[in-house]
């Protein structure tokens, strides 16, 4: 996967463009450099920056005390505490099944595992949607548990329980993705290595293999969050659309703009765009610590 | 502690890796597994530390069997090719890793951790990184971490998976030296794993020599040197120039030449393959002499108080096939008379010859 490169060959890369530049044997013609400069830099302006620039600007169109009363309304709260809620479970036992499926699948052979290995692509392959589809016929009233499930008066479907089981589905690949490629170019020797040393499984998972992916972890743990709570399609087919009970931020987003109410859905749409911005910078940081020499970390 | 293997028998997908392997480590004694990539010889040092389990044998720690003892309980230092120094720790927690992980009521009180680590790194002279991480250090600095890791916990025995395989051959040969100084010291029975035959030959009390997963030959260094079991032993103790033939009397046919033997293993009319080193070979210029095989003089390398011929065999030569090619070490006086593309005789001390296996 590309994230295991930029995270783990950032530095040498850059040391590289630097060479080639300075270097007159390899330095490329000016306006061919001008050329593909532009044309990355125009890509980048036009459908990056300037839809980001339109979400501030739309959340602030009717001024700060509109945006802000959009913000604050109980049905948008309700939003962002459900929103909250489903990351915060989605997100941890999607960090301890990821370490879980990227350590069986790094450190042992088994059969299956090819298919383990490809299933755990599942969520990114299919689509959001039928992601939630999958759950309504399988939990909804019609579905296979439905009636077991209603006789014991559990709602699952149109009810939070089933917003965090979608969450969960979309956004399983991100850690396990993460760590599978890390722990197979480690190898085992360091496991075998305090094995031989006396260390118990769990004090030679805490003391050398957690510590030896930890970059990695907090990477796919960040992405993981990132798109728990942005995730759309899955969480809406199961949700319901209940105002202030069953709405992620996204969703209600989507009812605000549907019912031209733009700067407030802008405006609720705007703290996402925050959240995005927060999250890409974590990940820089993460990415510039990971590359540091170890000498130089703060032993975390 | 004494170790033993007996019929260790181990496959890999279908590959039989080691068949039926026995062998004696006695106490105290730093012993060479020697052989070829692919030969089984890690993966016997693995199934004595316990990370691989055998088919079928078991391994004997001081008389008990230990075939179902887990890694953690067999008390054994491993020293790995590529160091597996832990990365996030300092050198000096690398080393106190063994201790610190002990159950607590074995663990020593932090200062005598603190002891007993610094005098490991002055064991292997390295104190004065006690704060660096691994990553800050060369090859052969974290192979000797590495190894004073592995003696922290006072291990039985100590077991070293082609330590030097990763050093370039100055610290290799330094690195050599050392661990026999340090061995003569601690008297930790020792096998190590290598597949360079200089190193085993040189820091060993005793070589065994693996191939496909068999032991061909045990023995001091001398012994496996200079009376090798096998044509493999022999062939792969170093240079050798080969000849293939049949014995008649006193002598072996090869082609039109004979060679003289050494009676070893030469029934009349056996097929044989021969063996002589190229130090054991000699040029003569008279094609007149009685025995040897005619050769053209190639190369002449000539550096240091030797001098190495390179010929080729004169009779394939003559017949437009490809040509043995043979390699004499001679003093290089001797070699300056000769010239390139000279026919000369080549006159081998007696053979050592190996009845030619059915094949």
């Amino acid at each position: 996967m590309a994230i295991t490169a930029t995270l783990h060959g950032g530095s040498p890369i850059a040391h590289g463009a630097h060479r080639y530049e300075n270097n007159a044997a390899t330095r490329e013609q000016p306006w061919v450099r001008r050329l593909i400069l532009t044309l990355a830099l125009a890509f980048f302006v036009l459908f990056l920056l300037m839809p980001l620039v339109v979400v501030f600007h739309q959340a602030l169109a009717k001024g700060w005390g509109a945006a802000l009363a959009a913000v604050t309304d109980p049905d948008a709260l309700a939003a962002v505490r459900l929103t909250l809620l489903a990351a915060g479970i989605a997100v941890p036992l999607n960090l301890v099944f990821g370490v879980a499926a990227a350590w069986s699948i790094a450190r042992f052979e088994f059969r299956g595992k090819q298919i383990l290995s490809t299933l755990i692509d599942l969520p990114f392959s299919v689509s959001p949607v039928i992601a939630g589809l999958i759950y309504v016929l399988m939990f909804g009233a019609q579905g296979w548990f439905g009636h077991w499930f209603i006789e014991h008066d559990i709602k699952i479907v149109f009810a939070v329980p089933g917003i965090v089981l979608a969450t969960m589905f979309v956004t399983f690949p991100f850690v396990a993705r993460e760590l599978i490629p890390l722990m197979q170019a480690q190898g085992r020797d360091d496991e075998e290595a305090a094995t031989v040393l006396g260390a118990s499984g769990l004090q030679t998972f805490w003391r050398v293999t957690l510590p030896n992916i930890k970059w990695g972890l907090l990477y796919g743990t960040i992405l993981c969050n990132a798109r728990a709570m942005g995730e759309f399609g899955a969480v809406s087919v199961v949700s319901g659309h209940i105002r202030g009970q069953t709405n992620t931020m996204p969703l209600h987003v989507e009812i605000l703009y549907n019912e031209y109410n733009f700067a407030a859905a802008f405006a609720v749409a705007s703290l996402l765009a925050m959240l995005a911005l927060v999250t890409l910078a974590l990940k820089s940081w993460v990415e510039w610590q990971a590359n540091r020499p170890v000498a130089q970390q703060e032993i975390i | 502690m004494s170790i033993q293997v007996e019929e260790i028998s181990k496959t890999f997908a279908g590959v039989t890796v080691l068949d039926r392997v026995s062998l004696d480590f006695p106490t105290g004694q730093l012993v060479a597994l020697l052989g070829p990539s692919g030969c089984g010889k890690t993966t016997l040092l693995r199934v004595i530390a316990g990370l691989e389990t055998a088919d079928a044998g078991r391994v004997i720690l001081e008389g008990e069997d230990a075939s179902r003892t887990h890694v953690r309980e067999r008390q054994v230092g491993f020293v790995f090719q590529h160091y597996a120094l832990f990365r996030h720790m300092t050198v000096f927690e690398n080393v106190a890793f063994g201790l610190r992980v002990q159950p607590r009521k074995q663990r020593p009180k932090e200062p005598e951790i603190r002891r007993r680590v610094t005098r490991l790194l002055e064991l292997v002279q390295m104190q004065w990184l006690a704060d660096r991480f691994p990553q800050q250090l060369s090859g052969g600095q974290r192979q000797r971490i590495a190894l004073a890791r592995a003696l922290a916990v006072e291990p039985r025995v100590l077991l070293l998976d082609e330590p030097f395989g990763a050093l370039d051959a100055q610290v290799r040969k330094e690195l050599r030296r050392w661990l026999r100084a340090l061995h003569d010291d601690l008297h930790v029975t020792s096998i190590f794993v290598t597949h360079d035959q200089e190193e085993a030959l040189e820091v060993a009390d005793r070589v065994v020599l693996m191939n496909r997963g068999r032991v061909e030959q045990i023995g001091t260094p001398d012994e496996v040197y200079e009376r090798p079991a096998s044509p493999f032993v022999y062939s792969f103790l170093g240079a050798a120039n080969v000849f293939r033939g049949r014995v008649e009397g006193a002598n072996v046919r090869v082609g039109e030449a004979t060679l003289n033997h050494d009676g070893s293993d030469a029934d009349h009319g056996a097929d044989v393959v021969a063996f002589v080193r190229p130090h054991e070979l000699d040029i003569v210029t008279d094609l007149s002499a009685p025995n040897g095989v005619d050769a053209l003089v190639r190369r002449i390398l000539a550096f240091g108080g030797s001098a190495r011929v390179e010929l080729d065999g004169i009779e394939e030569v003559k017949a437009g096939a490809e040509p043995t090619h043979y390699e004499v070490v001679l003093p290089r006086e001797r070699a300056g008379t000769l010239t390139q593309g000279q026919q000369v005789r080549l006159v081998p001390t007696p053979l050592r010859v190996f009845r030619q296996e059915a094949a």
